[in-house]
């Protein structure tokens, strides 16, 4: 049963992430005066995608072709271990919330590794610029990550949430910070204003698109469809990390049912956030984004040592 | 019987060296084996006549690198063997052998710890005694004689094992020096280059110096004590500042062989000279060999760990694994980038060993042996993903002549296999998932995470950043090896001799890597057995192990409880196959939308050149950028002019120069003040023999007054 669950919630994951991506553009469409696409245009996009036949470049290896596939498992891999609707998963045993990062880490490295394997100048500076940001942000989302881990002390994903849930409403310094830091983090990595404009293929200024530039048809429906889901992945952690309430704790339909109504509920409140910060705030130069991220280490360190300082039980 | 199997891959080794003097001396042998010939008559004709050929020309030489070679590898053999058997069989084995000055005969111990030691000294050994010979084939026998590289290497292997079986402080400094001596021969082996007796001399300098600080060290610990043998050095009661002083000493000295910053110095300058076998092990076991005498003189010989010792092994680490990983971004040497990569992940050890002390003098014997374990465990993986690197890096020199991965390029199609072996040590030293490397640092972050135990809050502070600075370390690790390997293996060759490169052919140098690349996939998915083996290490050592979760057994990773944390690589692995299996399959279906192989999109100006790519400066521009002060950095743009009134730009000049802040902030210094004394000293050299029977006539009344 608690396979099947685990299971069926990396499928709703799957599922989702592409809703999510529409409901963003959605918004954003209204905020800026534009008509928007229909809600399920992300679907259509990647059903399209998958029916063309993709191009290769002929300098192009084994690597880039597999690449989508490692990519698009590795991010899967890494949402069979963030609860989305019900804690106490067997699948965040098997992996906790370091091997989550270590996913992304996987994902990241091969796209890296398809973006200069193809030798074009735009391919370098994607991986190059990639990395760079990456390797910023990712300490600074760990900072993050274990102020929760050490509050719950646990780096299992499940218990950590059933703590904060258990613990009810508490308002912990440690907490503010972290959701800030992680909030941050969550920006830069998924490639959204400010960091990086996912919407547009304005040379200079492409990191996740400079990569990507080279693929077509099903592989680029993969990588669209990863990044869409590591973006929902970033969501679902800070819904339900910091605001865990509605999650369902036993199995049966009805919390499960809650469950996802909360879930997605807490999600479109978050990309309605999402979308009014994208329509506020330019874009900003390459080298301000490691004044951005350090600022996102300072906010995880401050709440890691408000949570050693102010909340620790001794 | 364990015991002689110790002893045996010791002679080997040693044997293996001896036979490869063997190589000038062909004719005598030629000679020796026609005399025993005749003397005995049941040699029939056949054998004889094969024996003769053998001993052609063309035959002889290729013949006996394989002997040396095979002997090397049975010394290997013989090491995991022993170090298995000491380790399963949980024992403390003991001898002495009447060696060395009459009256001090050479103390044996093989414990658990030496046993695990002889397993990677093991395992390397073999991998590169499968290398070996394909690889040495290159050299010519005029200028780079077999006969010494034979020698050398066989003394070196034999010396590590010597001092991992040493237990007196005369025995452990012979078969250091041993260690030390034959390996300065190994970075001289190529010594027409002036570059290259250089980097040989500073290693040579600093680990005589470094043997220096030991010797000090033990020295203090006997002034304590009855004797140098190490079990009367266990029995003596220091005071804590003279323990300190003898922790202190002992870490410069064994510091000063693992490469930890700031005295890192000679590894990026010895590593990349050296025989690309000899570098790798060099890397990967010598550093662990310190890391031995390191563990050996703290945890065993001074027994109670103070706290602050682990602070500062702490900070040390941290400042190494970062500076390590950042230098080596910079280089586009490929040996002298992995030489740096070395210092960080040595950088890593020592932070998890210092977190291991922490624990264990704040009383907290389990989350010690967590710590105990990670670190050994990550010397393990290192010693693993370090050596086939290395032997990568090798197998790329020999078929392309290059070591600049400026230069390099497309090679994963030329070398598949290569860059395959290549691919899966890139991935495991970045700590990916499924690959041996993370499963150490997942270990790392859960000790740290243990913070909250300890009662100081300085400590439940400092700890976490340490465990920050540790993922930003392997955040840039991925990038460095992202670096690497997409600019040797992939894009467009960028160089004449990229492209025309080829696969090895040698079967053997492709066996070393590969046996080494299975090795860290197989212990990135079950980890269980190492991390049971380490226990008794710890065991043994610390006195306690790790809880012991029977029920999760060996599918799962629960180091301290299932509540706190918990990892089944497996599993794992079984996910992505599946979610891989599904995509891969669902997608591929439809045959009508097979791949079209096409140009490479060129925003339609046509003629994307190879020199288009982002090259190794191009890429760490960023990183150069952010963390600027870290390096000192020499950027020059010369731009060659030419036309009416030298207006256009006929070619720009790019040079960069990064230098490591130690040479002006540490060596340079000490240079000039040493320099400064001898000259000072030189004041009292008159070269008057007068004045010299003065001084002698001075000292000769001092000592009579001082005797009477």
């Amino acid at each position: 049963m608690n396979w099947l669950i685990a299971i069926l919630q990396t499928l709703l994951f799957v599922a989702l992430a592409p809703l999510l991506a529409g409901w963003i553009k959605c918004c954003k469409c209204r905020l800026q005066n534009r008509k928007a696409p229909s809600l399920f245009q992300p679907y259509r996009d990647l059903i399209k995608l998958t029916h063309k036949q993709p191009v290769v470049s002929e300098q192009a290896s084994w690597l880039f072709i597999k690449a989508p596939y490692i990519i698009f498992s590795a991010t899967v891999l890494a949402a069979t271990v963030v609860p989305l609707i019900a804690v106490d998963l067997p699948t965040s045993a098997s992996a906790d919330v370091i091997v989550m990062v270590g996913f992304f880490a996987f994902a990241r490295f091969f796209l890296a590794l398809a973006g200069l394997d193809v030798g074009t100048a735009f391919g370098g500076m994607g991986s190059s610029r990639e990395m760079t940001i990456s390797s910023l942000a990712e300490p600074a989302m760990l900072m993050a990550i274990f102020t929760l881990t050490m509050t719950a002390s646990t780096t299992n994903l499940s218990f950590a949430i059933s703590h904060v849930l258990n613990e009810g409403l508490v308002l912990r310094p440690s907490f503010v910070f972290a959701l800030a830091a992680l909030t941050l983090v969550a920006i830069a990595e998924t490639g959204r204003i400010p960091v990086d404009n996912p919407s547009t293929h304005l040379e200079l200024t492409m990191i996740h698109e400079a990569m990507i530039l080279e693929y077509s048809g099903r592989h680029l429906a993969l990588i669209e469809w990863a990044s869409q889901l590591k973006l929902m992945l970033y969501g679902v952690l800070i819904a339900n990390i910091f605001f865990p309430w509605g999650i369902a704790e036993t199995f049966d339909v009805q919390a499960l049912g809650y469950g996802l109504l909360a879930i997605m509920g807490k999600l479109a409140v978050l990309a309605i956030f999402l979308a009014v910060a994208e329509t506020l705030f330019a874009k900003m130069r390459l080298f301000r984004v490691q004044e951005y991220l350090s600022f996102a280490y300072l906010l995880g360190l401050l709440g890691l040592l408000s949570h050693i300082i102010l909340e620790a039980s001794r | 019987m364990i015991l002689a199997l110790a002893y045996g891959a010791v002679l080997l080794s040693f044997f293996s060296g001896l036979l490869a003097l063997l190589m000038n001396q062909r004719l005598h042998v030629l000679e020796f084996s026609q005399h025993w010939f005749k003397k005995s008559p049941h040699g029939n004709d056949c054998s004889q006549s094969a024996i003769a050929n053998s001993l052609e020309e063309k035959h002889f030489p290729f013949l006996l690198r394989q002997a040396v070679f095979v002997l090397l590898g049975l010394s290997g053999v013989f090491a995991i063997l022993a170090g298995l058997g000491v380790l399963i069989g949980k024992e403390v084995i003991t001898d002495q052998l009447s060696l060395g000055l009459p009256w001090v005969p050479w103390h044996v111990r093989f414990d658990c710890l030496s046993g695990f030691f002889f397993l990677i000294v093991g395992i390397a050994t073999s991998a590169v005694s499968l290398y070996g010979p394909g690889y040495v084939n290159s050299y010519d026998e005029s200028q780079h004689p077999f006969a010494v590289l034979g020698l050398f290497t066989g003394l070196f292997v034999a010396g590590m094992l010597l001092v991992l079986l040493a237990d007196d402080a005369f025995f452990f400094m012979i078969a250091w020096e041993l260690m030390s001596v034959a390996s300065y021969f190994l970075v001289a082996f190529q010594h027409e280059n002036s570059a290259n007796r250089r980097a040989a001399f500073l290693y040579l300098l600093m680990a005589e110096v470094g043997a220096l600080a030991i010797i000090l060290g033990f020295g203090v610990l006997a002034s304590f004590s009855d004797g140098f043998t190490f079990g009367a050095l266990r029995e003596a009661h220091l005071s804590s500042t003279w323990a300190s002083i003898a922790f202190m000493l002992a870490l410069l000295g064994f510091g000063m062989k693992a490469g930890i910053v700031p005295v890192h110095v000679w590894l990026p300058e010895a590593h990349p000279v050296a025989p690309s076998h000899i570098s790798a092990l060099m890397s990967g076991v010598m550093l662990k060999v310190a890391l031995y005498g390191l563990i050996r003189f703290c945890f065993d010989l001074l027994g109670d760990v103070h706290w602050q010792w682990g602070v500062v092994l702490l900070v040390l680490g941290t400042v190494s694994a970062l500076g390590g990983i950042l230098y080596a971004m910079m280089q586009t040497n490929l040996k002298r980038l992995l030489a740096y990569s070395s210092v960080e992940n040595i950088g890593i050890i020592f932070m998890v060993l210092g977190l291991s002390m922490i624990f264990m003098a704040n009383g907290h014997p389990q989350l010690a042996a967590l710590g105990f374990l990670a670190a050994l465990f990550h010397a393990f993986n290192h010693a693993l993903f370090k050596n086939l690197l290395f032997l990568g890096a090798g197998m790329i020199h020999h078929q392309t002549h290059q070591l600049n991965i400026d230069m390099m390029g497309g090679l994963i199609k030329k070398m598949p296999k290569t860059s395959m072996l290549f691919l899966i040590g890139c991935m495991s030293i970045s700590s990916l998932p499924l690959f041996n490397g993370f499963v150490s640092e997942w270990l790392a972050f859960q000790t740290a995470l243990q913070v909250d135990v300890l009662n100081n809050g300085v400590l439940r502070s400092l700890i976490p950043v340490a465990a920050a600075a540790l993922a930003l370390t392997a955040a840039l690790a991925a990038a460095c090896f992202v670096k690497v390997f997409g600019l040797i293996f992939l894009g467009q060759p960028r160089s004449h001799h990229c492209e025309k490169a080829h696969e090895v052919q040698d079967k053997g140098m492709l066996a070393g890597p590969a046996l080494l690349a299975g090795l860290c996939f197989l212990f990135g998915i079950f980890p269980g057995p190492v991390i049971s083996l380490i226990n008794s290490v710890a065991g043994q050592l610390l006195g306690e192990t790790l809880p012991n979760d029977a029920a999760l057994g060996w599918l799962w990773l629960a180091p301290v409880s299932t509540s706190q944390s918990s990892y089944a690589p497996p599993l794992v692995l079984i996910g992505a196959l599946i979610a891989g299996c599904i995509s891969f399959w669902y997608l591929r279906r439809n045959p009508a939308t097979a791949l079209r192989i096409s140009e490479t999109w060129d925003c339609g100006f046509g003629g994307l050149r190879p020199r288009m790519q982002y090259s190794s400066s191009a890429f760490t521009m960023p990183f150069r950028r952010i963390f600027a002060k870290v390096w000192i950095i020499d950027e020059q743009i010369d731009k060659d002019m030419q036309g009416a009134m030298n207006q256009d730009v006929a070619a720009v000049h790019y040079h960069l120069q990064i230098q490591d802040h130690s040479w002006p902030r540490l060596y340079h210094p000490i240079e000039h003040g040493i320099n400064k004394l001898a000259k000072v000293v030189g004041r009292i050299q008159t070269g008057n023999i007068r004045v010299y029977l003065g001084y002698s006539f001075v000292t000769l009344i001092i000592m009579l007054w001082v005797i009477s």
